[in-house]
């Protein structure tokens, strides 16, 4: 056996890229999907409730009344889309889903102010959305009583609690999601792509063309790897740009320390795509497996569901999941400022990984190929 | 040649045989429906309990203890840590062990005995801005119940004002009922759009679709034949999700059942032309899958109203929701699953998914003439 040679990977390396040359409109996808992606998260990604739609149907029309209603509209959650004296009519605009709040004032709403019982204000929320429901729920109580309190003269309550949220004092959702990006990125090009490419050679005959070749097995793989590794670095540095110059999304910590996760972390995706194009015939099956895979990584990584939140099994599971273990160390790079000491957990969970999943890729590739 | 119900059966029919053969595509079908519905029915969710918590105490008496037990009895906090000094905070959070610290002062229980007011701070990891939310209105609850509790000892409360809260069509806000009904109509575009524009794009790389187009079988009747066997895979789709998620999840089903089969029939059709026309424009697998992923799936799962809300997008991002077919769709399901709605007040959701089926009919056959002349 000859030994592995640098040079004979950087020749198969040069033809991989040469090959997507002659693949513009893939070319393009590669640099333009993570853009998508980035904006399609950056923005859709929120449970942050404001401008809600709300129907009001105002009995009183007293001054208090629309003291109480301005109260809601000056909070930025709220935004009146219809008003009607009929509560029938606010009924229908819940039914249309033009309306997902309705409130309704009574029209005794402003003696009964001064009143012992007090007044009573009605109101209604969609709950087919259970986050938005949820969120402008509290919002909307939050605001009636702290409108009650006003007027009351009462002694403030004994207890301040006095609120600061660290490492994101705006709760920005964005600041979240956006550096998550990353870690979606690198999935979706080394575990879709890498599969497809390299069972396209394989459906198309040319890899057992690359196997008589003078190339030993390992360097192949290495060959077919690398390109796929380099977009996906270049992918990280484009997100990281744009998530700073557009999104605004402050980096706390030090970009090595995010740039030594990923190329761990390229280890697990591109260990994980061989995989399945060791075990896939065709390009068909590989994407429907990739897929199937895609979905609970994406899922089960705390992306867009914290992972504390899911049931005991569920979260013993996500340990297993080289995507949560990425994107706790994105996260707390770009949030904390948290250094290696910080994250030295995730850091082995995941060079723990990806040589092994490479190394099972590898062989079962091996397997299958010869 | 005339249209012909018995030559489209017939290609039909070549149709599933093949698909019979394709072993993958089917577990595509079948399973990813039952995957993501266990995902979202069990592992998923934004309900925030056992938020886990440290506790600085300073004062250490039994007030303050009991002010601490209120937040382990709500459920929501889960107290993990004692701790000593301010100075282990920073760590704490930062590593993420604790998503809350709650810093009673030194003279906690003096001053509330002495009905003098009392600063408490919560400090919360805000890095998961959602999470760190729910949170902290949690945290402010128990504050002030605790609070109101104390000061009036026994006395009965009097607010000026009452608010009389309901929600409608989901009473107890569960995540599932949302998700269920939502999760069919991505579920739709991801066995539609993908499997066919996979399929057919395979056709097309192979070149076993011109020796289709060499049969004498009109253009209509390869693209319908071809069409119906998907129809029926979505369509089981649709009923296995919407009897999982009434039997299993309890979601409720309040509408009429003929109205979703029909809207979701539309639905499916219009979706699967546009597989069709995805695979004509890539000609390539690869591409074809890529294309497939962003302009069907993400639009579905991000862009429709699935789990966030579409209010809260920019504007040029809500004008891009118009063109998501998913959008109008979930309407649909969520209007049939939970509002119990009927044609009357889906009537424009209605109309466009028909819209949507003619012009992705149009759409497939329009390129699939295009795709074999060059």
């Amino acid at each position: 056996m000859r030994a592995f040679s640098a040079a004979r990977i950087w020749e198969m390396v040069r033809k991989e890229f040469l090959q997507l040359r002659r693949n513009p409109l893939l070319l393009r996808l590669l640099l333009v999907s993570p853009i998508i992606q980035l904006v399609l998260f950056g923005y859709a990604v929120s449970t942050d409730v404001h401008n809600a739609t709300t129907f009001v149907v105002d009995q009183s029309n007293t001054q208090e009344s629309r003291q109480l209603l301005e109260a809601m509209t000056a909070s930025g959650y709220f935004r009146i889309s219809g008003g009607s004296a009929d509560p029938a009519d606010m009924v229908s605009a819940l039914d249309h889903g033009a309306a997902l709040v309705g409130v309704a004032i009574p029209p005794d709403f402003a003696p009964q102010l001064h009143r012992p019982g007090g007044a009573r204000v009605q109101i209604l929320v969609d709950g087919t959305n259970s986050n938005s429901a949820t969120v402008a729920l509290g919002y909307a109580e939050r605001i009636v009583q702290n409108f009650g309190a006003q007027l009351a003269i009462t002694t403030p309550l004994g207890i301040d609690l006095r609120e600061r949220a660290w490492f994101n004092p705006n709760l920005a959702s964005r600041d979240y999601n956006v550096p998550a990006v990353i870690g979606s990125i690198i999935l979706m090009v080394c575990l879709l792509m890498t599969s497809l490419a390299i069972v396209r050679e394989r459906e198309i005959g040319t890899l057992e063309q690359l196997m008589v070749s003078p190339l030993q097995p390992l360097e192949l793989i290495a060959g077919k790897l690398l390109p796929f590794a380099l977009i996906g670095l270049l992918d990280i540095l484009a997100v990281t740009l744009v998530a700073l110059a557009w999104f605004k999304v402050p980096l706390v910590g030090n970009f090595v320390v995010v740039l030594s996760g990923s190329v761990l972390f390229l280890l697990s995706a591109l260990g994980i795509g061989l995989l399945v194009s060791a075990v896939s015939a065709t390009q068909q099956e590989a994407f429907m497996t990739s897929f199937l895979l895609f979905m609970p990584l994406i899922l089960l990584s705390g992306f867009m569901f914290p992972v504390t939140s899911m049931p005991e099994l569920f979260h013993w599971l996500t340990l297993l999941n080289p995507l949560r273990h990425f994107l706790e160390i994105v996260r707390a790079v770009f949030l904390k400022g948290a250094g290696f000491d910080d994250l030295w957990r995730q850091f082995l969970a995941l060079s723990l990984m990806g040589p092994a999943l490479l190394w099972l890729a590898a062989g079962t590739f091996r397997k299958t190929a010869g | 040649m005339a249209f012909d119900v018995f030559r489209l059966l017939a290609i039909a029919r070549k149709e599933l045989l093949q698909l019979r053969r394709d072993v993958r595509s089917l577990i595509l079908a079948f399973l990813l429906p039952l995957l993501l519905l266990a995902l979202f029915g069990y592992a998923i969710s934004w309900d925030v309990s056992d938020i886990r918590t440290a506790v600085l105490d300073q004062d250490r008496s039994a007030t303050s203890r009991a002010f601490v037990d209120a937040y382990r009895a709500s459920g929501y906090f889960s107290v993990r840590q004692d701790l000593e000094r301010s100075s282990e905070i920073d760590a704490l959070l930062t590593r993420g062990s604790v998503q809350m610290v709650l810093v009673i002062p030194p003279d906690f229980s003096e001053r509330l005995g002495a009905n003098r007011p009392v600063a408490v701070q919560a400090l919360v990891d805000g890095s998961d801005a959602n999470t760190a939310t729910i949170a902290l209105a949690y945290a402010r609850a128990i504050t002030r119940d605790y609070a109101l509790e104390t000061q009036l000892q026994g006395r009965l409360l009097q607010p000026p004002i009452t608010t009389d809260s309901r929600v409608w069509y989901n009473e107890e806000l569960l995540s599932r009922n949302m998700i269920v009904p939502g999760l069919i109509a991505v579920i739709m575009m991801i066995v539609a759009a993908m499997l066919t524009s996979l399929t057919i794009a395979r056709e097309w790389e192979r070149g076993t679709m011109e020796q289709l187009a060499a049969t004498p079988v009109t253009r209509s009747e390869v693209v319908l034949g071809k069409l119906l066997p998907y129809v029926v895979i979505g369509l089981i789709d649709v009923v296995m999700c919407a009897v999982l998620g009434v039997w299993l999840f309890d979601v409720p089903l309040r509408g009429s059942v003929l109205l979703l089969m029909t809207l979701s029939t539309a639905y499916i059709i219009g979706s699967l032309g546009l597989g069709i026309f995805i695979s004509a424009a890539a000609r390539s697998q690869l591409l074809a899958t890529q294309l497939a992923m962003l302009t069907t799936f993400l639009p579905a799962f991000l862009l429709s109203g699935f789990m966030y809300a579409i209010d809260v997008l920019p504007k040029g991002l809500q004008m891009v929701t118009y063109l998501v077919p998913a959008r109008y769709f979930l309407v649909v399901t969520r209007g049939i699953f939970l509002k119990g709605v009927g044609a009357d007040v889906l009537r424009v959701q209605g109309l466009l998914m028909i819209a949507f089926a003619i012009i992705g009919i149009a759409l497939a056959i329009h390129f699939f003439r295009k795709e074999l002349r060059t």
